[in-house]
């Protein structure tokens, strides 16, 4: 087949990729909008393995079928609760494909190099022969990109690997940093810098092994600074990594498709990212480089005491209640509690009473993290609201159950411009008329700040594990 | 140290400030008690049942005075119990500071230390030590039953075999504690009730427990009510008038009336006068709950329930509280100890005596030998005073000019990100050859397009977006497909595990994808 044909099915491809994200705006489109990227992806390969260039077909689909082997067994073992480590893992994957084909452009310049110098290079095909045809400065811009491609898709690889050993509990999800904190990172910056600099005078493979080593180690130590909760922002922020690595590739391979798509899985990663960062009204810098900003003075002191309260008094309550509104966080996650709420949800709904639940856009480890969740357990997915949907509707509900959220439902953020958190929008629960908090402990959230919540005096502390506790209450509500 | 309780001397008072339970509460606090004989017997707490909770009995007044270091009481001592008073004593109790100028020089003459309950801060501290709230809560529920003791008909409406019977309409007047007690009592036995207050932000409250509040057709600066510290403020003289225009109006149709409007460290304002006394049905009740401070209706006597020429029914009692002393007793024993909590930091059994803290210091009137009275303002502020401010209403001109400006800044921001964007390109096609060029168009155009479409993509989905493009973006498989035959082994290698790679990234993206989506149902 010609480059024609295979342009044309890159067209098309790229085209069902785009309707396949922009179906995601609502959950039925999004339904039928997954068979198109799985068609575009299907279209994609198949003109690739047929087009020019390829070579050793046979073995590449067999490759491609065991991957997805593994692939289908992930996919269909996964816990929802493990979502964001997926995700986080599946990135590594791409990152390290990236720094891959990166290196093989290279190698593949090198042979070009010195087939040129034998005075075989007309007998060159497919990548080969491109690169054959290209004048020296298109071959150092070819450099640029490539060298682009690799360095982004090795921050990916090693930052994803440490993020998902975060959120799967194998690294500790506290911020942890080396002694000398971002200088290493920017040192590490420079010397990569440096590193293009060298390549692109001398062509040899050094300099990039060197700076991917570098890369690897941003990736690393930049992931191990950021904290746990930070995480949505993280992974989205990798998720726009994975795409740029593969833009760059795009372009150093001279393939539109791949930076097509790229550009939309990089831009789609950036908002995942800015849209996380303004949900905590912090910058999208201030989160990377890790920790809170330092406080403009004495946080307000709070007063009041927690009240503790049982399963019976939470059962009456909610009986008597006509409207009940619950904030799921992480902590419904780390307690497997979602069955739980969603049992508890139907008995309620069931005696005729409105439930509803508000997801701030923060709440889990992953941006939608808590949608995902309700809907494994069956809640239905329209009486799941965003925060600026149900925020108002607060004052007019008699109860909120709180479950193992913290920073989201801060009222501090809102009373206290002394807070860490001032400014950043909170679910505003204390104005229903009563408040449920299920926590396992008096502990501080992730930002470490004690919660004026938990002290007011509509708030009723409901102590113990979220999954026990609500399957006491369950028994109480009939 | 001890704490003593001695009996109520003042007529007609049957509360006691110590309860066999509040007993076992300051035990714990490592405190031992004591009470005179009999000192609970009206308010219905046996000797024995005093006993029974360790307390020790004693049997003379005189000898609780000298044995106990902190005296918990109710009513303000009278001048017999004030020569009773020690240097080393406390005493716990109603004080009246305000108007007990000689109690407060006797007691600060003796080095006693005095913590006047009444003055105990409105701030969400001190709220459970705030006796006067609970005492106004009980005074507000009696009050409504005091008023259907003396009505000579039902509170709810019916409809029986033997004819109709219509609701009795109630007005509360002053919605504080009491009003709010009185309101909900009133509300739950059925009458129709109306609540009016000079602070408009508590008709929410009123509203709340099912009353109807009753709005006056008069434009003023109100002073927020948390400013006073939780108390209404003086009115001015026409908000005054427009207030008794209302009553005048609402006077003819209204069966009780229960007045509970007090300014602090005020005569009560008369609210209630003579014509609308007239004004009133026959058989009408008014309850006065200001009768201590004097009184809202012109014609209450003080301590007396009297009967008008036209037979509306004034009650004037000033001991509601000591009425259901049982519940008051025990509601004030509570505050007492939290007072005792809040003073004994270390849960020793000593009194630390803080006058840092602002709920002690404000309460205490008399402290080493020196009258603390009035305290300077507290720190926090009253309940109610966080309110924020509300933004102020734009008219409709500068709302447009806000939004022109906003407009021009959007549009200032815009150009300039479009002009460094198109800059940069500029300067890129000069040096960059036309092949790079021509991917660059693809390359913003692409973003465009992506920044575009990823705005819809709805909240709850984020999660499925990420599985998606993470899945779509394993097309860095064509990358290592387009090379894998044109090479080395080493290029082989890599591009056969970048291959593996992406494949295993291309199914179980898209699967895990539709497994979510799949979750996503409809109620």
């Amino acid at each position: 087949m010609d480059l024609g044909f295979t342009t044309a099915a890159y067209v098309v491809a790229a085209i069902l990729f785009i309707l396949s994200l922009g179906g995601l705006s609502g959950q039925e489109s999004a339904k039928r909008a997954v068979w198109y990227g799985i068609v575009g992806m299907a279209l994609a390969v198949f003109a690739t393995l047929i087009g020019p260039g390829s070579g050793l077909w046979f073995f590449s689909i067999v490759l491609i079928a065991g991957g997805g082997v593994i692939g289908y067994m992930l996919a269909s073992r996964v816990e929802m609760t493990q979502m964001p480590e997926l995700v986080a893992g599946m990135h590594a994957l791409v990152g390290l494909a990236a720094v891959f084909v990166g290196f093989i452009a290279d190698f593949e310049m090198g042979n070009v190099a010195l087939a040129k110098e034998a005075g075989t290079a007309k007998e060159l095909t497919g990548f080969a022969a491109l690169i054959a045809k290209k004048s020296a400065i298109e071959l150092s811009i070819l450099r640029v990109e490539l060298f682009l491609g690799v360095f982004i898709g090795a921050i990916t690889f090693t930052g994803s690997v440490i993020a998902y050993g975060k959120l799967s509990g194998k690294v500790t999800s506290a911020a942890t940093k080396l002694p000398g904190g971002h200088a290493l990172n920017a040192g590490a910056a420079i010397i990569s810098f440096l590193c293009l600099i060298w390549y692109l005078q001398s062509g040899s493979l050094f300099p990039v092994i060197l700076m991917t080593l570098m890369a690897f180690f941003i990736g690393f130590h930049l992931i191990m600074g950021i904290g746990g909760a930070d995480m949505p922002v993280v992974v989205s922020m990798l998720n726009s990594y994975s795409g740029w690595a593969a833009a760059a590739i795009g372009f150093s391979l001279g393939n539109d498709l791949l930076i097509v798509v790229g550009a939309l899985v990089g831009s789609s990663g950036a908002i995942l990212s800015y849209i996380m960062c303004k949900a905590m009204n912090r910058s999208f810098i201030s989160v990377i480089l890790g920790g809170f900003g330092g406080t403009t003075g004495p946080a307000m002191e709070v007063e009041g005491e927690q009240i503790a309260i049982d399963a019976d008094g939470v059962a009456a309550a909610l009986n008597d209640a006509d409207s009940v509104i619950i904030i799921p966080g992480y902590g419904m996650a780390v307690a497997q509690a979602q069955q739980a709420v969603s049992e508890l949800t139907k008995r309620l709904r069931a005696q005729g009473k409105e439930v509803r639940f508000a997801i701030h856009p923060v709440a889990g480890r992953l941006p939608g993290h808590m949608n995902v969740l309700l809907a494994e357990a069956k809640v239905p997915y329209d009486i799941v609201l965003e925060m600026d949907e149900i925020n108002e509707d607060f004052p007019s509900t008699d109860v909120a159950i709180v479950i193992g959220s913290n920073d989201i439902v801060n009222p501090a953020a809102q009373d206290d411009p002394n807070s860490p958190i001032a400014g950043m929008p909170v679910l505003e629960c204390w104005k229903s008329k009563q408040v449920f908090v299920s926590k396992r402990g008096q502990g501080t959230g992730y930002s470490g700040i004690e919660n004026p919540l938990f002290f007011k005096e509509n708030t009723r502390m409901f102590y113990g594990d979220a999954k026990e506790s609500l399957n006491k209450l369950l028994t109480l509500i009939n | 140290m001890k704490i003593g309780t001695p009996k109520e001397i003042f007529e007609g008072e049957a509360r006691v400030a110590m309860t066999p339970e509040s007993a076992l509460q300051l035990q714990k606090l490592g405190y031992d008690c004591a009470i005179e004989t009999g000192a609970g017997m009206l308010a219905g707490f046996s000797d024995k049942a005093y006993a029974e909770a360790g307390v020790e009995i004693k049997k003379t007044a005189a000898a609780l005075w000298k044995d106990a270091d902190i005296i918990a009481k109710v009513r303000e001592p009278d001048e017999n119990e004030l020569k009773r008073l020690k240097s080393d004593h406390t005493l716990i109790s109603f004080f009246n500071p305000a108007g007990n100028e000689k109690g407060m020089q006797a007691a600060a003459k003796k080095g006693t230390s005095v913590i006047a309950m009444e003055m105990v801060p409105r701030i969400s501290r001190a709220q459970k030590m705030d006796a006067l709230s609970s005492m106004a809560n009980i005074a507000g529920y009696r009050a409504v039953i005091e008023a259907g003791n003396n009505f000579g008909r039902f509170f709810t409406g019916q409809v029986t075999a033997a004819g109709k019977v219509p609701p009795a309409k109630v007005l509360i007047v002053g919605a504080g504690v009491a009003g709010l007690a009185a309101i909900g009592t009133s509300t739950s036995l059925g009458a129709i009730t109306y609540a009016f207050d000079v602070r408009p932000e508590v008709a929410e409250q009123v509203e709340s427990m099912g009353a109807e509040f009753v709005y006056l057709d008069f434009k003023e600066e109100q002073k927020d009510g948390a400013e006073t510290g939780g108390y209404a403020a003086v009115s001015s003289p026409e908000f005054r008038e427009a207030q008794l225009s209302k009553f005048r109006e609402l006077a003819p149709e209204m069966d009780i009336v229960i007045t509970t409007a007090l300014i602090p460290n005020r005569e009560a304002p008369k609210l209630w006068l003579d014509d609308m006394v007239k004004a009133m049905k026959p058989g009408s009740v008014i309850v006065d709950l200001a009768a201590p401070a004097g009184g809202n209706v012109e014609g209450t006597v003080r301590d007396e329930k009297i009967i008008t020429e036209n037979g509306v029914t004034i009650v004037g009692y000033t001991d509601f509280a000591s009425r259901m002393a049982a519940q008051a007793s025990s509601l004030y024993a509570t505050n007492i100890r939290h007072m005792m909590t809040d003073l004994t930091p270390e849960k020793d059994g000593k009194v630390v005596h803080n006058m840092e803290d602002d709920v002690i210091r404000g309460a205490t009137v008399t402290f080493n030998k020196e009258i603390t009275f009035p305290p300077p303002p507290p720190k926090v502020q009253a309940i109610a005073a966080k309110s924020q401010e509300k933004p102020k209403e734009l008219s409709p001109e500068e709302v447009r000019v806000q939004e022109a400006e906003a407009f021009k800044a959007q549009t200032k921001q815009q150009v300039t990100l479009l002009a460094t964007g198109a800059v940069i390109t500029l300067g890129l096609g000069l040096i960059a050859p036309a092949s790079f060029m021509q991917h660059f168009i693809v390359f913003v155009l692409s973003v465009f397009v992506g920044f575009q479409v990823i705005w819809n993509v709805s909240h709850s989905l984020h999660t499925p977006l990420m599985a998606v493009t993470n899945a779509i973006s394993s097309i860095i498989i064509l990358g290592a497909l387009m090379q894998i035959g044109s090479g080395s082994f080493l290029v082989i290698i890599l591009a056969a595990l970048s291959v593996f790679m992406a494949g295993i990234n291309i199914f179980g993206g898209f699967l895990v994808t539709r497994r979510m989506l799949a979750m996503f149902q409809k109620s």
